[in-house]
């Protein structure tokens, strides 16, 4: 396949690309003592949250940004952004559906999330995160019988104060980062989720998050909390409006896992990722990490990345109760000019603890993509083992694909094993199937799912399914 | 219903086919023998549309159409299908998916309704039987760590599932033992009818000792050298390409 008709399958328009236009509450740019307590009195927080906001923003202002990524864009003016955009309020927020502005549930319905129709088929309560407030959440009362709390952060903060007192901050501490600090002093809203002892959650939970507001910041936090032998499967999925400045999107999520509890977190990420050039897409710097306290917790990060112009994102696990077990499944697409330094963090503290990574990154037109993975056994975690297999596929000549594995092994008896592939889709793929009848974009869509398989075999159904198309439409804008 | 007229292709600018003169009737089994670097397979590379090959000058009239205008897809919609010689793993794609992929890629552009999972099953489930097949075959990745014999028989089954009026064999007997041979040859009979016609390359006699062709064609340095019926085989198989050559 030449490089003209590789150019001119990846030139294709974002498919979500619409704004709704819904009346705002926005503050004006800029970033200081005063936003933060402006947004805390928006959202009527307590006092020990306003406190713990402006010290992590005290410490916010003593780092600098990261700059060890495999990633080139100009600095960001942090004063230039805004920090609070939340959909203008009806009363007391809705009661149903019915009193959620028709706007918002067009744009729902356009993005494919008919929550109605979700509510009954699906079985998956949705807790959509509209901008920065959650505006419904569904199937409350089902989860409410189980014990189990499913709330905007925002709400929990109210409803939950000691569990959100307890762990917010506990796994992703304020300075762990440069932008885990700045989303612990500006942090909008998230979901928070409480599975409790011995509760085995009775759906999937899943958030859609939305960018809508120009030039507004998202900064979205969520908190989950799996008591001892519980288990929940949380799917996030995304899709962003196209946009002309570029957007900054710096989220947390943390996880806690205690004794026999098990958290399955999965994510379809398809922020706008920008023009041919790069331009309009989506800055995104994220930090997810899960801590596995008890003995034989479980941890998995399921992720398909698609989206964004640049992505900055290691969900990790910090893995101490004995016989832990963390796992990452990642399948990163790198289009257009994209760039994904993307990867994970395998902690090993406990005896016995297993990690297991697996890493697709697929390149195509201009975009690199770098996988960049740090497995660390710290002294005490005897027999810990890991299995790390990075896998790269490059679609045309003029992508990249990088691999920057670190391994801190301070422990005798643990066992770690490397693989790493790097393949292109060659032409004899291609024509192989095109002889079977397939047009050439199915015979890429054929080999590039086969070459994801073994990450996507690990997404709940309905979102494999969704997956799969999203890797097709991402795709078509990718080559033939 | 296949005519090939002064097919001239190259690679890289190395020419490989001289001006081919082909005509292959419905129904009609044509085998093309000669030795390694003779074109053979560049023919019918060429003929189920791979880029790496330009033709330079001839044409090639397929059922009233000009075969070279079509894409591989387009020619495998009007009922080429290319047996490969070195059949291509796809890691990670199950066969079955495949096998269901193709066939109703193919039936949409015959104007025929889409298989359902159980009446497709149903059908693969016969043509395995044919191929002496075992069912494990459909949960195995396409062509990942298949033995040879294996790869061509998974061909073989391909093309009965695809029904082409034009299979174009690239040395499907290579790298078979004597029974995955017969169980070929026999698949390749079964294809036998006047609706099909069949393209055969091969550098032995054995295979067309199963599967009696109608016409033999040496092909040498890009040229056909020579046709005539089956027995023309069996005197290369006696003689060799440079006695048949030098005659």
């Amino acid at each position: 396949m030449s490089q003209q008709e590789i150019d001119q399958l990846v030139d294709q328009d974002y498919k979500y690309g619409f704004v709704t236009d819904i009346e705002s509450d926005t503050l004006p740019p800029g970033l200081n003592e005063d936003v933060i307590r402006e947004i805390s009195t928006r959202k009527c927080e307590p006092k020990w949250l306003l406190e713990w906001r402006l010290e992590a923003y005290a410490k916010w202002l003593e780092m600098t940004p990261p700059e060890w990524a495999h990633l080139d864009y100009p600095p960001i003016n942090f004063q230039a952004i805004s920090y609070f955009s939340a959909p203008k309020k009806q009363g007391d927020g809705p009661k149903s559906l019915d009193e959620v502005d028709p706007a918002l549930i067009e744009t729902y319905n356009k993005l494919g999330i008919p929550l109605e129709e979700q509510k009954m088929l699906a079985g998956v309560a949705v807790d959509a995160v509209f901008d920065s407030v959650s505006v419904v959440t569904t199937f409350k009362e089902k989860l409410h019988e189980a014990g189990v709390v499913f709330c905007p952060l925002s709400e929990a903060v109210h409803s939950h104060p000691e569990l959100v007192r307890k762990f917010l901050g506990s796994v992703v501490p304020q300075n762990d980062n440069y932008y885990g600090a700045l989303n612990s002093a500006v942090f909008s809203d998230g979901s928070f989720v409480y599975i409790p002892k011995g509760v085995r959650c009775p759906m999937e939970l899943s958030t859609y998050f939305r960018i809508n507001q120009q030039n507004t910041g998202q900064f979205e936090r969520t908190l989950i909390v799996a008591e001892e032998g519980s288990y929940v499967s949380y799917l996030e999925g995304c899709t962003a409006p196209q946009r002309d400045e570029n957007q900054l999107h710096a989220a947390v999520v943390e996880l806690v896992a205690e004794t026999d509890a098990e958290i399955k977190y999965s994510t379809v990420q398809n922020w706008f990722a920008g023009d041919d050039e790069g331009k309009g897409g989506i800055y995104n710097f994220v930090t997810k990490r899960g801590e596995c306290r008890g003995d034989r917790a479980k941890i998995s990060w399921t992720q398909l990345e698609t989206g964004s112009a640049i992505t900055w994102k290691y969900p990790s696990c910090v893995l101490k109760g004995a016989d832990s077990v963390g796992e990452f499944y990642s399948v990163a697409v790198a289009g257009k000019k994209q760039q994904a330094d993307t990867g994970t963090k395998m902690v090993h503290i406990g005896p016995r603890t297993r990690s297991t990574i697996i890493s697709k990154g697929i390149s195509t037109a201009r975009g690199q993509n770098a996988y960049r993975g740090l497995v660390k056994v710290l002294p005490g975690a005897v027999d810990a083992r890991n299995f790390t297999q990075c896998d790269s596929l490059l679609i045309g000549d003029q992508c990249g694909a990088h691999t920057f594995p670190y391994v801190e092994a301070q422990e005798p008896s643990a066992q770690l094993e490397h693989e790493a592939t790097t393949s292109k889709v060659s032409d004899d793929q291609l024509f192989y199937l095109r002889t079977r009848g397939m047009s050439e974009e199915d015979a890429l869509n054929m080999v590039v799912n086969g070459f994801c398989k073994e990450v996507f075999q690990k997404l709940p159904m309905e979102f494999a399914v969704e997956a799969e198309a999203l890797l097709g439409i991402t795709l078509e804008g990718a080559i033939g | 219903m296949l005519s090939i007229r002064n097919l001239h292709a190259r690679v890289s600018d190395k020419p490989i086919l001289k001006g081919i003169n082909l005509e292959i009737g419905t129904g009609e089994i044509h085998a093309i023998m000669g030795p390694n670097g003779s074109g053979k397979s560049t023919l019918s590379s060429v003929l189920a549309g791979r880029d790496d090959y330009e033709v330079t000058d001839g044409e090639v009239i397929y059922m009233g159409q000009n075969l070279l205008d079509l894409e591989p897809e387009e020619r495998a919609w009007a009922g080429v299908f290319l047996s490969f010689q070195y059949p291509v793993e796809i890691p990670g794609v199950k066969n079955i998916y495949l096998l269901k992929a193709a066939v109703n890629a193919i039936r949409e552009h015959r104007e025929l309704p889409e298989l359902k999972a159980g009446d497709f099953l149903k059908l693969v489930r016969e043509k395995l039987k044919v191929m002496q097949m075992d069912e494990s075959f459909l949960h195995r990745n396409v062509n990942e760590g298949f033995s040879g014999g294996e790869k061509k028989r998974n061909e073989i089954l391909q093309m009965q599932l695809l029904e082409p009026t034009l299979a174009l064999l690239d040395e499907t007997d290579s790298g078979l033992d004597v029974d995955a041979l017969r169980i070929v040859g026999e698949g390749i009979n079964r294809m036998r009818s006047p609706e099909c016609s069949v393209l055969l390359i091969t550098h032995y006699q054995r295979l067309l000792d199963i599967v009696k062709p109608d016409f033999v064609h040496v092909l040498a340095h890009g040229e056909i050298k020579l046709s005539g019926d089956h027995t023309l085989a069996e005197r290369l198989e006696r003689e060799g390409y440079e006695g048949i050559e030098a005659a």
